[in-house]
């Protein structure tokens, strides 16, 4: 066996094939040793993402920008909503950054492996690459968004409150459990029943009114407040407000029946996804 | 040695006919039903309780089929279209998940099908070589150190930091290819009926196929192509309708499959089974290839005509009808379109026709096709009203072109066509 002793990256090692049953194990191995598939999977829809763009790169700076821009017009110099003291850009700005993370899972990470149905019917991978790398792609214009942030923050001279170094990566984690729980169901629906692409734009504008993005989650009033925090994103934006800005009431019951929901999504997400995946190429 | 590969009593059932369905919208009412009951059938098949017993039928595409291979053998794989070679293959590389049964493959599986997927057209050579070969799972140490052999090999060096959009579609084939030819899998499989590329690269293809035999891996392939198989393997197993009918040597399992009819060299007949119910009336049961002298051939000469036939059943009268077939290279490049009754006086003729059996056959002249394979999809359908059938790989042949013009040249030309044109040739001045 000299010619396989030249492949020093890889061991042969033996391969079961069976009919999964049941909620199909995780298979988190596979994953693993295909890290770095997801690695260039991510890297790959960076790059392409503004190739032959004008603007390249800058439209990841334009998109919330000009979003806040006319939420601010709308919302604090039309409506004259409340903000609990925060001017009201940097208010909605907070707000924006998980929520466009949310939305690009929504969207990219929805139609992940119909796009990628080539892939999908040729070769095996585990498909959980697919939806992941697409919010993880998310992340780069997140980055990018939150040092627009800063530079907001400085210019209206806003302080940032003092526990969001631990506080902050807990719900960017939360933001990315939730958009990739959702991204995980659509997607694994999407490869039998493409009315999820017919459903997205409205599901996405939707959500965004459900969820406190322009409007403080306070103007909700008290009653309703916990059947309104069953929208996962409502936990995360306010989560959000509060380890950056210091604003609303911090981890109280909202918070943990959005945590629950998010855990929740992402777990049966999961699973559903395993279960569906053996037959992605059957039926994609 | 080893074993391989142990394939122990596999089965895949697939789903067929929800399609059908769709066409028995008879009155509105269903229709309205239909669609007011469309989520709740949404509901029902997302928690698993999908309609399985109503209306959807189920069919074995492989049923049963258990075989070992040692390390370092080349196993062929024949049987028609349906039969289920495909379906095994995709079982082995994973890409699918048999229904019942149990396969254990030692080492990596690669295949020459998975050729450029995951190229992206706005990524230069260069990077679309670290994506293709992640996709297919090497590592990017591994990548690195085979990178310029893959070059090499692609022979687009000096186009590796050009976006591959730009490329054509041979560079583009050769650098997909060279990909997937340094993977090194310790078991490759070939599907050499979806094999993409002209006659010159699937040459390519076996040509690498045959190395990689030489070196003492395992390799599986699919083909049609009698000649190869018995070239390249060894040992071969006869599938039919998804069943393992035989496993033998090589000559004797291709004279079984051959003696027992199945083969469709030149032939294509289709089972009623194999035919939508949304067809009829119109309904196929055969295409045939016949060179000059009127015999079945899997390979014609490009100096003499070709017919092509196709039998059909009416099964009511149908007017406005037409018969035709498309022909196009392996390619996927189309060569030409005919019907029946492009001629107006045939149109006038059978653009009504009786219930009944019919055939319509066509000459190709001859000096028409260049060398390679071909294939021919076939369409029945009454303009702008209603397309009856449609099968866009019917079937293929191959064109042989000893004697056609300018073959005193060893040289491959390119286009599909070499037709024989009249030169000329004078001297101008004195």
């Amino acid at each position: 066996m000299t010619q396989i002793s030249k492949v020093p990256a890889h061991e042969p090692t033996t391969v079961y094939i069976k009919p999964s049953k049941g909620l199909a194990a995780l298979n988190l191995r596979d994953l693993w040793i295909y890290r770095e598939l997801i690695f260039f999977m991510v890297w790959r829809d960076v790059k392409v993402k503004y190739k032959q763009t004008l603007l390249g790169m800058a439209w990841a700076v334009i998109q919330p920008v000009m979003t806040m821009l006319v939420f601010t017009f709308l919302f604090d110099r039309v409506a004259k909503l409340p903000t609990e003291g925060v001017p009201y850009p940097i208010f909605s700005f907070t707000a924006l950054l998980p929520w466009g993370l949310f939305v690009v899972a929504l969207n990219q990470g929805s139609r992940s492996l119909v796009a990628h149905n080539n892939m999908v019917t040729k070769i095996y991978f585990p498909r959980l690459i697919l939806p992941m790398s697409s919010v993880f792609a998310g992340l780069v214009d997140f980055a990018i968004a939150f040092v627009i942030l800063i530079v907001l923050m400085f210019y209206y001279q806003v302080a940032p409150a003092w526990n969001l170094l631990w506080t902050l990566p807990l719900f960017l984690l939360l933001a990315i459990i939730t958009a990739l729980g959702v991204a995980l169901w659509l997607s694994a629906i999407n490869v039998q029943y493409r009315d999820v692409n017919q459903a997205l734009p409205f599901l996405t504008q939707f959500w965004l009114f459900a969820t406190p993005v322009a409007y403080s989650a306070s103007v909700i009033s008290e009653k309703w407040q916990v059947l309104y925090f069953l929208n996962p994103m409502a936990g995360v934006v306010n989560g959000f407000r509060w380890a950056l800005l210091g604003i609303g009431n911090g981890p109280d019951i909202t918070l943990w029946v959005s945590t629950g929901i998010s855990i929740l999504i992402f777990i049966s997400g999961l699973f559903y996804f395993r279960s569906m995946e053996r037959t992605f190429a059957d039926t994609i | 040695m080893a074993t391989a590969i142990s394939v122990k009593n596999l089965g895949k059932q697939y789903k067929i006919g929800a399609a059908e369905t769709k066409f028995r919208y008879n009155m509105l009412r269903d229709v309205i039903v239909d669609t007011v009951s469309a989520p709740i059938r949404l509901a029902k098949a997302m928690i698993g309780k999908s309609d399985r017993r109503t209306n959807q039928n189920y069919v074995w595409a492989l049923k049963d089929v258990s075989f070992d291979l040692e390390e370092g053998k080349v196993l062929g794989i024949v049987g028609r279209n349906g039969a289920g070679k495909s379906t095994l293959l995709k079982i082995l590389s994973r890409v699918t998940e048999p229904t019942v049964g149990t396969v254990s493959v030692r080492g990596r599986v690669g295949s020459l099908l998975e050729v450029g997927t995951g190229f992206h057209p706005e990524l230069t050579g260069r990077e679309n070589i670290y994506m293709n070969g992640a996709i297919l799972g090497m590592r990017r140490a591994e990548i690195d150190s085979k990178f310029d052999e893959i070059v090499d090999f692609s022979e687009v060096t000096q186009y590796i930091d050009t976006p591959v959009k730009r490329y054509s579609s041979g560079m583009y084939l050769r650098l997909a290819f060279a990909v997937a030819a340094h993977l090194e899998p310790e078991i490759l499989v070939v599907d050499e009926v979806l094999a993409v590329g002209d006659a010159e690269f699937q040459k390519k293809c076996l040509g690498k196929m045959g190395d990689v035999a030489q070196q003492g891996r395992t390799v599986l392939f699919v083909s049609h192509n009698m000649s190869a198989i018995l070239r390249l393997t060894q040992e071969a197993i006869v599938l039919n309708k998804g069943q393992m009918l035989l496993r033998a040597p090589t000559q004797e399992a291709v004279d079984f499959y051959l003696s027992s009819g199945q083969a469709q060299a030149g032939q294509r007949d289709w089972e009623v089974e194999d035919v939508p119910a949304a067809s009829a009336p119109f309904r196929p049961i055969s295409l045939r290839i016949k060179n000059r002298s009127g015999k079945v051939v899997d390979t014609v000469r490009s100096t003499e005509s070709v017919i092509v036939e196709f039998e059909y059943q009416l099964d009511a009268p149908v007017t406005g009808l037409r018969v035709g077939f498309y022909l196009s290279t392996m390619r996927g490049e189309y060569v030409l379109t005919s019907f029946d009754t492009d001629a107006p006086n045939l149109f006038e003729k059978f653009d009504s026709r009786q219930a009944g059996r019919f055939i319509s056959r066509a000459e190709i002249p001859a000096d028409i096709f260049n060398e390679g394979r071909y294939t021919i999809g076939v369409n029945a359908s009454s303009f702008g009203v209603r397309r009856y059938f449609m099968d866009e790989n019917a079937i293929a042949f191959n064109v042989d072109i000893s004697g056609a013009p300018g073959t005193h040249w060893p040289e491959p030309r390119v286009g599909p066509v070499r037709p024989r044109l009249n030169w000329k040739i004078e001297k101008i001045d004195n």
